[in-house]
């Protein structure tokens, strides 16, 4: 008995300290370093800062982030758009064809990106496969330029992270009785109608779970910007990034990953939100 | 009509997602050094591979980390998910919060704030930190992955196990550890995938004595293209997909 209440104290005290030790505490960390000012120690203990919070609006620091995030923004909603009507033919296909399919979106789920990002280089590159093609079917006289454009970056973004918000979706759609589909026509709703009174609400669940796995990366895969884009495309990844490794500016690159977890966790509110109204509940 | 619609639409996608892959693996046989024309079938970038000592050296280190993080966040994940399936406790609820946010949570905020720490701590950066990270990175999937399993379980079989006298440790090792026990391979290689497909935590969390393949990979795309790399990349494909297969197997539900 007494060795029963030990294993248990044992197992449930150990995880919540490795969970505070490798979690909690470094996130921790993360918000007192923003709130320093530049060149402050790490875990110095006086000294509270907002200049990097301010920093973030001034105006160079702040077009960079509005511009990627609304790269951002407009590469989950074309992963939503592309990868929405995608997700419902993955869900009504064949008994048989359905693991298939699903584990052929799941291969390039699990490749690593950087693998995909320079498969991508090939195809986009000025002597790469697209021009090559184009310039053979007499599309193009000369090679055009997707390398090092925001295109290219966009196109990588997309890319990347279409499977991220393909499986999301898929299991928003798995969960929810396509029978309403059938019920809501017999009752005399149009497609459009069935679409967004029905279909849509009952997968908003997954809708802001595919957006919120494509939106946030899509800040930060500063390699893909890099290796897309050249030095023209600023994600803010690439701030962060440079902010510890070249400017060694520490405070201000934790003040931006602060502010996009602040975007995390809007996204997160609003998820709890939509699962709560669509009785999914998959936050206990 | 509509049904050749769909599929064309799906082919479309996957075709999307799949082209330059297959390029890379055309390309990979292809013997020919710059060209994109076709040359000749040829294994000779293979061979190159083999014995270009830095690439390969990074790839076993890749290998290595991806082995023992999966390893140890298994082993963590499988306890953290037993722990919220058995036991009522305060912070429980926290416990589960704070899994659910390290998974959603962009892999650079991950990689910052324990960068962070390990600069304060202080730790040299290598081996061990980028261990720690792997560790961290996997451990939610692990736990949730397993925790879904206990979730399907038959309750009775613990209540019997205890009602017949089993301590907390018996029930752990001999009841519930069976029963996950394909989910906590399964969590195994997910954590294996997680940690080969990872860019960013490797690109802070390690330092210059212990080099990964995605830093390898990365100042070389940054070059061009090479025949090489074409190859590496093939053979990372292939060990992605015979992960998944086996996964997939393993969390099959028997019928």
């Amino acid at each position: 008995m007494k060795d029963n209440i030990l294993f248990r104290k044992l197992l449930i005290s150990g995880t919540l300290i490795w969970v505070g030790l490798l979690a909690v505490v470094p996130y921790l960390i993360l918000l007192r370093t923003s709130f320093l000012e530049r060149g402050g120690e790490i875990l110095q203990a006086a000294g509270w800062s907002l200049a990097n919070y301010t920093r973030l609006f001034s105006p160079a620091v702040f077009s960079m982030a509005v511009d990627s995030a609304l790269l951002a923004a407009g590469t989950a909603l074309l992963c939503l758009l592309v990868g929405y009507p995608f997700a419902y033919i993955l869900v009504r296909s064949g008994e048989k064809a359905q693991p298939l399919l699903l584990l052929l979106v799941m291969i390039p789920f699990w490749t690593n990106s950087l693998i995909r990002t320079y498969a991508l280089v090939i195809m986009l590159k000025a002597d790469g496969i697209i021009n090559s093609l184009l310039l053979r079917l007499g599309l193009i006289d000369q090679p055009l330029q997707l390398m090092y454009t925001s295109v290219a970056v966009f196109i990588g973004l997309v890319y990347t992270l279409l499977p991220f918000m393909i499986l999301p979706l898929f299991a928003a759609f798995k969960a929810m009785d396509l029978q309403l589909i059938e019920a809501g026509r017999d009752l005399g709703a149009g497609p459009l109608q069935t679409l967004l009174r029905i279909i849509v609400p009952l997968t908003m669940p997954g809708i802001i779970a595919g957006t919120m796995l494509v939106f946030l990366p899509a800040l930060g895969m500063f390699y893909i910007a890099d290796i897309l884009g050249g030095a023209r495309s600023m994600l803010l990844g690439n701030y962060i990034r440079d902010q510890f490794l070249v400017f060694r500016d520490l405070p201000m690159g934790a003040a931006a990953s602060v502010a996009m977890t602040v975007a995390m966790g809007i996204l997160l509110l609003l998820y709890y939100l939509a699962s709560r109204r669509s009785g999914g509940g998959h936050l206990k | 009509m509509s049904r050749w619609l769909k599929g064309g639409y799906a082919a479309s996608i996957f075709l999307f997602l799949y082209l330059p892959l297959v390029v890379v693996a055309v390309f990979s046989f292809n013997d020919s050094r710059f060209s994109l024309a076709w040359h000749g079938f040829t294994l000779d970038w293979y061979v190159r591979l083999w014995h270009n000592t830095g690439l390969m050296t990074a790839a076993v280190n890749s290998l290595i980390i991806a082995a023992s993080a999966a390893t140890l966040a298994t082993f963590l994940g499988t306890i953290a998910a037993f722990v919220l399936h058995q036991y009522r406790f305060a912070g429980r609820r926290l416990l589960f919060g704070t899994f659910f946010v390290m998974m959603m949570s962009p892999d650079i905020v991950i990689a910052i704030s324990l960068l962070l720490l390990f600069l304060a701590l202080p730790l040299n950066l290598g081996f061990h930190t980028l261990l720690l990270a792997h560790i961290v990175l996997c451990v939610p999937f692990v736990a949730i992955t397993v925790f879904s399993r206990f979730h399907r379980f038959q309750h009775d079989v613990i209540d019997a196990a205890r009602d017949l006298g089993a301590s907390e440790y018996q029930v752990f090792r001999h009841i519930v550890l069976p029963l996950a026990a394909p989910a906590v391979a399964a969590g195994w290689l997910l954590s294996f995938t997680l940690s080969l497909d990872d860019v960013i935590i490797s690109f802070f969390n390690t330092g210059p004595g212990f080099e990964v393949l995605p830093l390898r990979i990365y100042s070389m795309v940054r070059l061009g293209i090479r025949p090489d790399v074409n190859a590496l990349c093939v053979a990372m494909i292939v060990f992605t997909i015979i992960a998944l297969i086996l996964t997939k197997i393993l969390l099959k539900e028997k019928k």
